[in-house]
């Protein structure tokens, strides 16, 4: 054990009271850390996935058609109207080709071709205005994981098989295998076949919601063989943005990212962020005030026996090291004691933030990676801490500390 | 003053000042040589500079003008560094108030120049030290803490460590001031074993005559400038 160490050890457990205060002090700076980044991370990260649970990270469409200048006649403009088109549902031109280039391109899973549009779901009496999603269903489902959702029967989109949310059966008094109406503008529609109840976690989609074969509501919405958009699934979930913007630069399409269309809530996420990231960085400044002030304390204290140390042969550079080995034992040590808090008091708070059926509301990030990253802030700050008590024992004059104590 | 190929410390107009506006003169000037193996009592009344002298030789602080050669080198062109190693290497202290490190135990406090000198703890210098505190009489208190020890056990444990590095100059600043006649004496006595059995020359301040007149040599100080010096005197 080199020289250093073993008087910094020494000095520690000498030190008794103070260590230990010191210590508990670390201790509990670092379990804040922790607890407030598992929480956070934690939550966001459930936030996030129980949004991009029901959505595309990128939804493709075509652009809006272009408004047209009106001329009532003549060459003079007396009185020019600009009108815009009413917003039909239009295919993506060359959609097919569109979806080959998309999925050409590096970071992108999956990408299906979807249709939406509105229309009316009838029983009897009762009606709902919904959308309706004509998906393919084998490259959609990875994207979107409906299987996750299903409350009842089964994910069939053959023919006229439809998949409802849990409020729209409800309210429609509707379980699977019965049937319901869908029709679109004009005549278009038909007789449906519940197949399957989803739950998607969210009362105005389960109100919404009807899926159906493309192929369906490419009839429904007479778009034969056209698709209205295509949704795309990233490996990055936060890369969703720039990948939207290469999209649409490589096929001229409209390319909206989930970060785009969720802006509120990367807002809100951001700003959450932020406010943890200060309570973390004054947490950070308590715990190094501590550390130095306690090692200030113990270099006044001890000035006499780092003037003998001296006289006995031991550098500048020794003593030096001594106090900041202290510091980042302090540190190391304390955030030892502070992982098993933070971790400790993250667990009881994910047992009292449950749901009612006992599952926790969300799961919180503790890991190694936090672990080991709140342990090396530790030792870094202790290290910092140390170092002005250090430079001042190791600038002391040894025979004024010899003679004066 | 020519230099003497065996002359272990030489001193020539050594002076020290302190303070900045009102400066005081401590040390005028003073010229003496030490010579390997001697046994010298520094006297004088209390004031008179000799802490400050054995600070100076000590390598603990440096002079405001002359010249300190040890060892052959002149300490005043030494750097940091040079002039830790020479202090570890070449000198040992014994303070008036024991100054162990409370925290180690006997052993420990005695191999303490050894650990700094080799950076890490060896075989080697367990049996050094052990041996040390053996030849003071404490063999049976090596693993006590330091503050478990009466003042001249605590003393003797000082002795060991200022002579475990075995170097040519020990210096004591008033060793047995704060010890009973009986526990002073053998701490005395123990200095001029060390002192006849490895050669190892002491400059020990003093203010008991009869201990000084144990001394080979007599260097009495007076406000700062040798007033007199009884000169190496040749054991028989
Ligand atoms: N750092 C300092 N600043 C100012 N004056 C000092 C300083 N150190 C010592 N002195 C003064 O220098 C003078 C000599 O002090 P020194 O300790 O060398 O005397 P001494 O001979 O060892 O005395 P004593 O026998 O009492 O130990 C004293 O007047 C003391 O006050
Ligand atoms: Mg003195």
């Amino acid at each position: 054990m080199p020289f250093e160490l073993i008087v910094a050890l020494r000095y520690l457990r000498e030190g008794r009271t103070q260590t230990w205060l010191i210590l508990t002090g670390v201790g509990v700076g670092v379990g804040v850390i922790i607890f407030l980044s598992a929480l956070i991370t934690g939550l966001q990260e459930s936030l996030v996935a129980r949004t991009l649970g029901t959505q595309a990270h990128v939804v493709v469409r075509p652009r809006e058609e272009m408004p047209r200048v009106l001329r009532p006649g003549g060459d003079v403009v007396l009185d020019a109207r600009i009108e815009r088109p009413a917003q039909r549902i239009r295919s993506i031109v060359q959609w097919q080709r569109a979806r080959d280039e998309i999925a050409r391109l590096p970071g992108v899973v999956e990408t299906s071709p979807t249709i939406a549009g509105p229309a009316m779901a009838e029983r009897g009496d009762g009606g709902s205005a919904v959308t309706v999603r004509g998906i393919e269903p084998e490259t959609y489902r990875r994207i979107v994981n409906l299987d996750a959702f299903l409350r009842g029967g089964r994910l069939d989109f053959d023919g006229f098989h439809a998949v409802i949310g849990t409020e729209l059966a409800r309210y429609l008094g509707l379980s699977v295998g019965d049937r319901f109406r869908l029709r679109a503008g004009g005549d278009a529609g038909g007789v449906y076949t519940v197949s399957g109840v989803l739950d998607l976690g969210n009362k105005d989609l389960n109100q919404r919601l009807v899926f159906v074969s493309l192929r369906a509501a490419q009839s429904m919405f007479r778009l034969e063989g056209g698709v209205s958009t295509l949704e795309v699934k990233g490996t990055e979930i936060y890369g969703a943005e720039p990948l939207a913007r290469e999209i649409s630069r490589r096929t001229g399409l409209v390319a909206d990212s989930w970060m785009r269309t969720n802006e509120q809530l990367l807002i809100a996420l951001r700003s959450q962020s932020a406010s943890s990231l200060t309570i973390q960085a004054f947490v950070i400044l308590a715990v190094a005030l501590g550390i130095a002030s306690v090692l200030a304390v113990s270099v006044t204290q001890k000035s006499r026996e780092i003037g003998i140390l001296r006289a006995v042969g031991t550098s500048r550079g020794q003593v030096m090291r001594i106090f900041l080995i202290q510091g980042s034992i302090l540190g190391l040590l304390g955030s030892a004691g502070g992982i098993a808090l933070g971790a400790a008091l993250a667990l009881i708070f994910s047992r009292l933030a449950q749901n009612p059926d006992g599952s926790p509301t969300f799961a919180m990030a503790l890991g190694t990676a936090l672990y080991l990253r709140s342990a090396v802030l530790a030792l870094g700050v202790g290290v910092v801490a140390a170092i002005l008590p250090a430079w001042r024992a190791a600038r002391m004059q040894p025979a004024q500390i010899i003679r004066y104590g | 003053m020519p230099t003497q190929p065996d002359t272990l410390l030489q001193l020539e107009g050594v002076t020290k000042d302190y303070g900045a506006r009102v400066v005081t003169h401590v040390l005028r000037g003073i010229d003496m040589m030490v010579e390997p193996g001697e046994f010298l009592a520094l006297t004088g009344p209390s004031g008179s500079g000799k802490s400050t002298l054995l600070n100076l030789v000590g390598l603990l602080d440096r002079a405001t003008a002359g010249r300190i050669r040890f060892l052959g080198s002149d300490v005043a062109q030494l750097d940091e560094a040079e002039t830790t190693a020479l202090r570890g290497r070449g000198i040992g202290f014994v303070f008036q108030f024991h100054h162990l490190l409370p925290a180690f135990t006997a052993l420990e406090n005695v191999m303490l120049p050894l650990l700094a000198d080799r950076g890490r703890r060896d075989r080697e210098m367990h049996e050094r030290a052990a041996a040390l505190l053996e030849e003071v009489g404490l063999g049976a208190r090596a693993s006590y803490r330091a503050t478990d020890l009466s003042g001249g056990e605590q003393q003797r444990v000082a002795i060991a460590r200022a002579l475990v590095m075995r170097p040519p100059l020990v210096l004591a600043d008033e060793p047995t001031g704060n010890l009973d006649t009986e526990s002073g004496d053998q701490v005395f006595r123990l200095l001029r074993t060390f002192n006849e059995r490895y050669g190892t020359a002491f400059v020990i301040v003093t203010h008991d005559e009869r201990r000084a007149a144990h001394c080979d040599r007599i260097v009495h100080l007076i406000d700062g400038l040798v007033a007199s010096d009884s000169g190496h005197k040749v054991r028989s």
